[in-house]
Protein backbone atom coordinates (compact mmCIF):
# COMPACT_ATOMS: atom_id res chain seq x y z
CA UNK A 1 0.00 0.00 0.00
CA UNK A 2 1.47 3.34 -0.88
CA UNK A 3 1.61 4.84 2.77
CA UNK A 4 4.94 6.79 2.16
CA UNK A 5 7.89 5.62 3.74
CA UNK A 6 7.67 5.76 7.61
CA UNK A 7 10.43 8.27 9.21
CA UNK A 8 13.25 5.56 10.24
CA UNK A 9 12.49 4.50 13.52
CA UNK A 10 9.05 5.03 13.61
CA UNK A 11 6.72 1.80 12.46
CA UNK A 12 4.36 2.70 9.82
CA UNK A 13 1.00 3.35 10.78
CA UNK A 14 -1.11 0.34 10.80
CA UNK A 15 -3.95 0.08 8.34
CA UNK A 16 -7.57 -1.26 9.22
CA UNK A 17 -8.68 -3.19 6.28
CA UNK A 18 -12.07 -3.72 5.22
CA UNK A 19 -13.42 -6.11 2.28
CA UNK A 20 -16.59 -5.42 -0.11
CA UNK A 21 -17.07 -8.58 -2.48
CA UNK A 22 -18.06 -8.02 -6.12
CA UNK A 23 -20.04 -11.30 -7.16
CA UNK A 24 -22.14 -12.13 -10.63
CA UNK A 25 -22.06 -14.30 -13.57
CA UNK A 26 -19.06 -14.77 -15.87
CA UNK A 27 -18.44 -11.11 -17.85
CA UNK A 28 -20.95 -9.30 -16.18
CA UNK A 29 -18.25 -6.69 -14.92
CA UNK A 30 -17.09 -7.17 -11.80
CA UNK A 31 -13.26 -6.49 -12.76
CA UNK A 32 -14.82 -3.77 -14.57
CA UNK A 33 -16.79 -2.64 -11.69
CA UNK A 34 -13.06 -2.89 -9.16
CA UNK A 35 -11.24 -0.97 -11.61
CA UNK A 36 -13.79 2.21 -12.14
CA UNK A 37 -12.70 3.20 -8.19
CA UNK A 38 -9.39 1.36 -7.18
CA UNK A 39 -6.51 3.46 -6.91
CA UNK A 40 -4.11 0.33 -8.40
CA UNK A 41 -4.88 -1.43 -11.94
CA UNK A 42 -6.63 -4.58 -10.96
CA UNK A 43 -4.60 -7.31 -9.44
CA UNK A 44 -4.43 -10.83 -9.70
CA UNK A 45 -4.05 -13.44 -7.45
CA UNK A 46 -4.54 -16.92 -7.42
CA UNK A 47 -4.82 -20.26 -5.50
CA UNK A 48 -4.27 -23.68 -6.31
CA UNK A 49 -6.89 -26.11 -6.69
CA UNK A 50 -4.00 -28.32 -4.09
CA UNK A 51 -5.94 -26.22 -1.78
CA UNK A 52 -9.73 -28.21 -1.76
CA UNK A 53 -7.47 -31.65 -1.11
CA UNK A 54 -6.80 -32.14 -5.13
CA UNK A 55 -3.12 -34.51 -5.82
CA UNK A 56 -0.71 -32.01 -6.16
CA UNK A 57 2.28 -33.84 -8.05
CA UNK A 58 0.46 -36.18 -10.74
CA UNK A 59 0.66 -33.58 -13.87
CA UNK A 60 -1.23 -36.58 -15.97
CA UNK A 61 -4.19 -35.37 -17.31
CA UNK A 62 -4.39 -32.14 -16.76
CA UNK A 63 -4.52 -30.03 -20.03
CA UNK A 64 -3.25 -27.02 -19.45
CA UNK A 65 -2.14 -25.11 -16.04
CA UNK A 66 -5.25 -22.77 -16.07
CA UNK A 67 -7.51 -25.57 -14.89
CA UNK A 68 -5.67 -25.69 -11.78
CA UNK A 69 -5.72 -22.15 -10.30
CA UNK A 70 -8.69 -19.83 -9.74
CA UNK A 71 -7.77 -16.55 -9.97
CA UNK A 72 -9.72 -13.36 -8.04
CA UNK A 73 -8.74 -9.60 -9.14
CA UNK A 74 -9.19 -7.43 -6.28
CA UNK A 75 -8.84 -3.75 -6.29
CA UNK A 76 -7.48 -1.19 -3.25
CA UNK A 77 -8.96 2.50 -2.20
CA UNK A 78 -7.37 3.81 0.83
CA UNK A 79 -9.96 5.89 2.36
CA UNK A 80 -7.38 7.07 5.14
CA UNK A 81 -3.38 6.49 5.98
CA UNK A 82 -5.48 3.71 8.49
CA UNK A 83 -8.19 2.71 6.49
CA UNK A 84 -8.25 1.18 3.53
CA UNK A 85 -10.91 -1.05 1.75
CA UNK A 86 -10.16 -4.13 -0.73
CA UNK A 87 -13.09 -5.27 -3.40
CA UNK A 88 -12.98 -8.46 -4.68
CA UNK A 89 -14.20 -10.25 -7.42
CA UNK A 90 -15.66 -13.87 -6.84
CA UNK A 91 -14.20 -16.17 -9.13
CA UNK A 92 -17.52 -16.50 -11.16
CA UNK A 93 -17.74 -20.55 -11.93
CA UNK A 94 -19.67 -22.21 -8.93
CA UNK A 95 -17.10 -24.88 -8.56
CA UNK A 96 -14.67 -22.74 -6.97
CA UNK A 97 -17.41 -21.59 -3.85
CA UNK A 98 -14.62 -23.11 -1.47
CA UNK A 99 -12.88 -19.74 -2.52
CA UNK A 100 -15.77 -17.73 -1.90
CA UNK A 101 -16.37 -19.17 1.66
CA UNK A 102 -13.22 -17.69 2.69
CA UNK A 103 -13.22 -14.42 0.86
CA UNK A 104 -16.53 -13.97 2.58
CA UNK A 105 -15.73 -14.56 5.70
CA UNK A 106 -15.26 -11.18 7.72
CA UNK A 107 -17.06 -9.27 4.55
CA UNK A 108 -18.72 -6.01 5.51
CA UNK A 109 -20.99 -7.00 2.40
CA UNK A 110 -21.49 -7.81 -1.32
CA UNK A 111 -22.61 -6.35 -4.62
CA UNK A 112 -23.83 -8.87 -6.94
CA UNK A 113 -23.97 -7.15 -10.64
CA UNK A 114 -26.06 -8.64 -12.66
CA UNK A 115 -26.77 -8.27 -16.76
CA UNK A 116 -30.43 -8.29 -17.39
CA UNK A 117 -29.62 -9.74 -20.96
CA UNK A 118 -28.87 -13.01 -18.40
CA UNK A 119 -30.13 -12.57 -15.62
CA UNK A 120 -30.32 -16.22 -14.03
CA UNK A 121 -26.38 -15.84 -14.28
CA UNK A 122 -26.62 -14.35 -10.71
CA UNK A 123 -29.21 -16.65 -8.95
CA UNK A 124 -26.39 -18.19 -7.10
CA UNK A 125 -24.94 -15.69 -5.74
CA UNK A 126 -27.95 -14.10 -4.91
CA UNK A 127 -28.49 -17.28 -3.34
CA UNK A 128 -25.18 -17.88 -1.57
CA UNK A 129 -25.12 -14.50 0.22
CA UNK A 130 -29.00 -14.41 1.25
CA UNK A 131 -28.24 -17.97 3.17
CA UNK A 132 -25.15 -16.61 4.34
CA UNK A 133 -26.77 -13.90 5.86
CA UNK A 134 -24.44 -11.87 4.31
CA UNK A 135 -25.43 -7.95 3.41
CA UNK A 136 -25.48 -7.17 -0.39
CA UNK A 137 -27.21 -5.47 -3.09
CA UNK A 138 -27.86 -5.98 -6.52
CA UNK A 139 -26.17 -3.85 -8.84
CA UNK A 140 -27.86 -3.97 -12.17
CA UNK A 141 -25.03 -3.28 -14.75
CA UNK A 142 -26.54 -1.17 -17.53
CA UNK A 143 -24.63 -2.15 -20.55
CA UNK A 144 -25.14 0.03 -23.45
CA UNK A 145 -27.67 -1.45 -25.94
CA UNK A 146 -28.95 -3.94 -22.98
CA UNK A 147 -32.65 -3.30 -22.86
CA UNK A 148 -34.08 -1.60 -19.56
CA UNK A 149 -36.67 -3.52 -17.40
CA UNK A 150 -38.51 -1.81 -15.11
CA UNK A 151 -36.16 -2.05 -11.55
CA UNK A 152 -39.67 -3.55 -9.88
CA UNK A 153 -39.83 -6.39 -12.94
CA UNK A 154 -36.29 -7.15 -12.00
CA UNK A 155 -36.77 -7.05 -8.20
CA UNK A 156 -39.85 -10.22 -8.93
CA UNK A 157 -37.45 -12.29 -11.44
CA UNK A 158 -34.85 -12.21 -9.22
CA UNK A 159 -37.77 -12.93 -5.98
CA UNK A 160 -35.49 -10.52 -3.84
CA UNK A 161 -36.67 -9.80 -0.31
CA UNK A 162 -37.61 -6.49 0.05
CA UNK A 163 -35.21 -4.99 2.36
CA UNK A 164 -32.14 -5.70 -0.35
CA UNK A 165 -31.72 -2.44 -2.03
CA UNK A 166 -31.36 -2.63 -5.90
CA UNK A 167 -29.73 -0.42 -8.10
CA UNK A 168 -29.12 0.91 -11.90
CA UNK A 169 -25.44 1.32 -12.16
CA UNK A 170 -22.91 1.36 -15.23
CA UNK A 171 -19.49 -0.95 -13.94
CA UNK A 172 -17.17 2.13 -16.02
CA UNK A 173 -18.33 4.67 -14.31
CA UNK A 174 -16.73 5.94 -11.08
CA UNK A 175 -19.66 8.28 -9.74
CA UNK A 176 -21.86 5.48 -10.18
CA UNK A 177 -19.42 2.83 -8.66
CA UNK A 178 -18.97 4.74 -5.57
CA UNK A 179 -22.85 5.09 -5.13
CA UNK A 180 -23.29 1.14 -5.23
CA UNK A 181 -20.73 0.99 -2.45
CA UNK A 182 -22.18 3.74 -0.88
CA UNK A 183 -25.33 1.78 -0.44
CA UNK A 184 -23.38 -1.73 0.09
CA UNK A 185 -21.97 -0.13 3.72
CA UNK A 186 -25.19 1.45 4.32
CA UNK A 187 -27.18 -1.41 4.01
CA UNK A 188 -24.79 -3.18 6.63
CA UNK A 189 -25.18 -0.38 9.34
CA UNK A 190 -28.86 0.01 8.74
CA UNK A 191 -28.70 -4.42 8.89
CA UNK A 192 -26.53 -3.97 11.88
CA UNK A 193 -29.05 -1.72 14.00
CA UNK A 194 -31.64 -3.95 13.57
CA UNK A 195 -29.79 -6.60 14.68
CA UNK A 196 -26.59 -6.16 16.86
CA UNK A 197 -24.97 -9.54 16.76
CA UNK A 198 -24.57 -11.15 13.15
CA UNK A 199 -25.25 -14.74 13.28
CA UNK A 200 -22.22 -16.81 13.18
CA UNK A 201 -21.44 -18.37 10.00
CA UNK A 202 -22.97 -22.13 9.27
CA UNK A 203 -21.76 -24.04 6.53
CA UNK B 1 -2.47 -26.40 -27.53
CA UNK B 2 -2.18 -28.57 -30.42
CA UNK B 3 -5.33 -28.92 -32.19
CA UNK B 4 -4.28 -31.96 -34.26
CA UNK B 5 -4.94 -34.80 -31.92
CA UNK B 6 -1.00 -35.13 -31.69
CA UNK B 7 -0.18 -35.80 -28.51
CA UNK B 8 1.13 -32.61 -27.00
CA UNK B 9 4.79 -33.62 -26.43
CA UNK B 10 6.61 -29.84 -25.39
CA UNK B 11 5.32 -27.36 -22.98
CA UNK B 12 7.46 -24.32 -23.61
CA UNK B 13 7.61 -20.90 -21.65
CA UNK B 14 4.83 -20.08 -19.32
CA UNK B 15 3.22 -23.29 -20.82
CA UNK B 16 5.17 -25.37 -19.30
CA UNK B 17 4.47 -24.23 -15.78
CA UNK B 18 6.56 -23.01 -12.83
CA UNK B 19 10.07 -23.81 -12.78
CA UNK B 20 9.56 -24.58 -9.15
CA UNK B 21 6.22 -26.06 -8.27
CA UNK B 22 4.46 -23.08 -5.62
CA UNK B 23 4.37 -25.44 -2.91
CA UNK B 24 7.95 -26.03 -3.24
CA UNK B 25 8.87 -23.35 -1.64
CA UNK B 26 6.82 -24.28 1.93
CA UNK B 27 8.63 -27.56 1.47
CA UNK B 28 4.86 -28.91 0.51
CA UNK B 29 3.09 -27.33 3.81
CA UNK B 30 -0.19 -25.77 2.62
CA UNK B 31 -0.99 -24.66 5.86
CA UNK B 32 0.91 -23.44 8.72
CA UNK B 33 0.84 -25.16 12.33
CA UNK B 34 0.64 -21.63 14.17
CA UNK B 35 -1.55 -19.57 12.06
CA UNK B 36 -5.53 -19.92 11.89
CA UNK B 37 -6.15 -19.17 8.14
CA UNK B 38 -4.88 -15.64 7.38
CA UNK B 39 -7.40 -13.83 5.73
CA UNK B 40 -6.94 -11.93 2.35
CA UNK B 41 -7.11 -8.95 4.06
CA UNK B 42 -4.69 -9.01 6.73
CA UNK B 43 -2.19 -6.93 6.67
CA UNK B 44 1.87 -8.09 7.17
CA UNK B 45 4.71 -5.88 8.73
CA UNK B 46 7.79 -5.53 8.83
CA UNK B 47 9.43 -6.04 12.81
CA UNK B 48 11.48 -2.62 12.91
CA UNK B 49 14.08 -4.45 14.48
CA UNK B 50 15.14 -6.79 11.87
CA UNK B 51 18.19 -5.59 10.04
CA UNK B 52 19.29 -7.57 7.10
CA UNK B 53 16.97 -10.77 6.48
CA UNK B 54 19.19 -12.30 3.64
CA UNK B 55 21.93 -13.56 6.42
CA UNK B 56 19.24 -15.36 7.68
CA UNK B 57 20.22 -19.10 6.20
CA UNK B 58 17.22 -20.50 6.94
CA UNK B 59 15.08 -18.02 5.05
CA UNK B 60 14.20 -18.60 1.74
CA UNK B 61 13.98 -15.78 -1.34
CA UNK B 62 10.57 -15.31 -0.81
CA UNK B 63 10.67 -15.16 2.52
CA UNK B 64 13.21 -12.44 1.95
CA UNK B 65 11.08 -10.51 -0.54
CA UNK B 66 8.36 -10.90 1.95
CA UNK B 67 10.29 -9.11 4.71
CA UNK B 68 11.65 -5.82 2.35
CA UNK B 69 8.34 -5.43 0.92
CA UNK B 70 6.51 -5.31 4.17
CA UNK B 71 9.35 -3.10 5.91
CA UNK B 72 8.39 0.39 5.01
CA UNK B 73 4.83 -0.26 3.76
CA UNK B 74 2.48 -2.81 5.03
CA UNK B 75 0.70 -5.11 2.50
CA UNK B 76 -2.01 -7.07 2.69
CA UNK B 77 -1.65 -11.13 2.02
CA UNK B 78 -3.91 -10.74 -1.51
CA UNK B 79 -0.98 -8.04 -2.41
CA UNK B 80 2.01 -10.22 -1.48
CA UNK B 81 0.38 -12.54 -3.37
CA UNK B 82 -0.20 -10.18 -6.52
CA UNK B 83 3.41 -9.24 -6.08
CA UNK B 84 5.23 -12.14 -5.57
CA UNK B 85 2.96 -14.43 -8.17
CA UNK B 86 2.21 -16.76 -5.82
CA UNK B 87 -0.89 -18.81 -4.38
CA UNK B 88 -2.50 -17.03 -1.27
CA UNK B 89 -1.92 -20.31 0.20
CA UNK B 90 2.17 -20.68 -0.32
CA UNK B 91 2.14 -16.84 1.03
CA UNK B 92 -0.15 -17.76 4.31
CA UNK B 93 2.52 -20.91 4.84
CA UNK B 94 5.40 -18.41 4.05
CA UNK B 95 4.04 -15.78 6.63
CA UNK B 96 3.33 -17.92 8.86
CA UNK B 97 7.06 -18.92 9.23
CA UNK B 98 8.11 -15.18 9.26
CA UNK B 99 5.64 -14.64 12.56
CA UNK B 100 7.39 -17.14 13.99
CA UNK B 101 10.88 -16.03 13.69
CA UNK B 102 9.33 -12.70 14.83
CA UNK B 103 10.40 -11.29 11.10
CA UNK B 104 6.99 -9.94 10.84
CA UNK B 105 3.75 -9.26 12.59
CA UNK B 106 0.04 -9.95 11.05
CA UNK B 107 -2.81 -7.14 12.12
CA UNK B 108 -6.05 -9.25 11.99
CA UNK B 109 -9.26 -7.55 9.95
CA UNK B 110 -12.74 -7.21 12.12
CA UNK B 111 -13.24 -11.03 13.22
CA UNK B 112 -16.01 -12.67 11.31
CA UNK B 113 -19.30 -12.33 12.16
CA UNK B 114 -18.96 -8.90 13.45
CA UNK B 115 -19.19 -5.61 11.98
CA UNK B 116 -16.71 -2.60 12.42
CA UNK B 117 -17.65 0.10 14.68
CA UNK B 118 -20.50 2.46 13.21
CA UNK B 119 -17.95 5.28 13.34
CA UNK B 120 -15.62 2.93 11.08
CA UNK B 121 -18.46 2.59 8.72
CA UNK B 122 -19.49 6.42 8.76
CA UNK B 123 -15.83 6.84 8.09
CA UNK B 124 -15.77 4.54 5.10
CA UNK B 125 -19.10 6.15 3.30
CA UNK B 126 -17.25 9.76 3.94
CA UNK B 127 -14.35 8.47 2.42
CA UNK B 128 -16.10 6.94 -0.49
CA UNK B 129 -17.96 10.19 -1.28
CA UNK B 130 -15.17 12.19 -1.26
CA UNK B 131 -13.52 10.33 -3.58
Amino acid sequence: MILGRSERGRPPAEPVTLKILVAGGFGVGKTTFVGAVSEIRPLRTEELLTEAGRPVDDLRGVEGKRTTTVAMDFGRITLREDLVLYLFGTPGQERFWFMWDELAEGALGAVVLVDTRRLEDCFAAVDYFERRDIPFLVGVNCFDGAARYPVEDIRRALDLDDHVPLLLCDARDRESVKEVLVGVVEHAMTRAARRPARPAVTT
Amino acid sequence: MSGDGQPRDHWFDDEAGPVVRPYAMTRGRTSHAAQHRLDVIAVVLTEPHVADPEADQTLSPEHVRIVELCRDTPRSVAELAAELDLPLGVVRVLVGDLVDGELVHVTRPVPPAELPDESILRDVINGLRAL
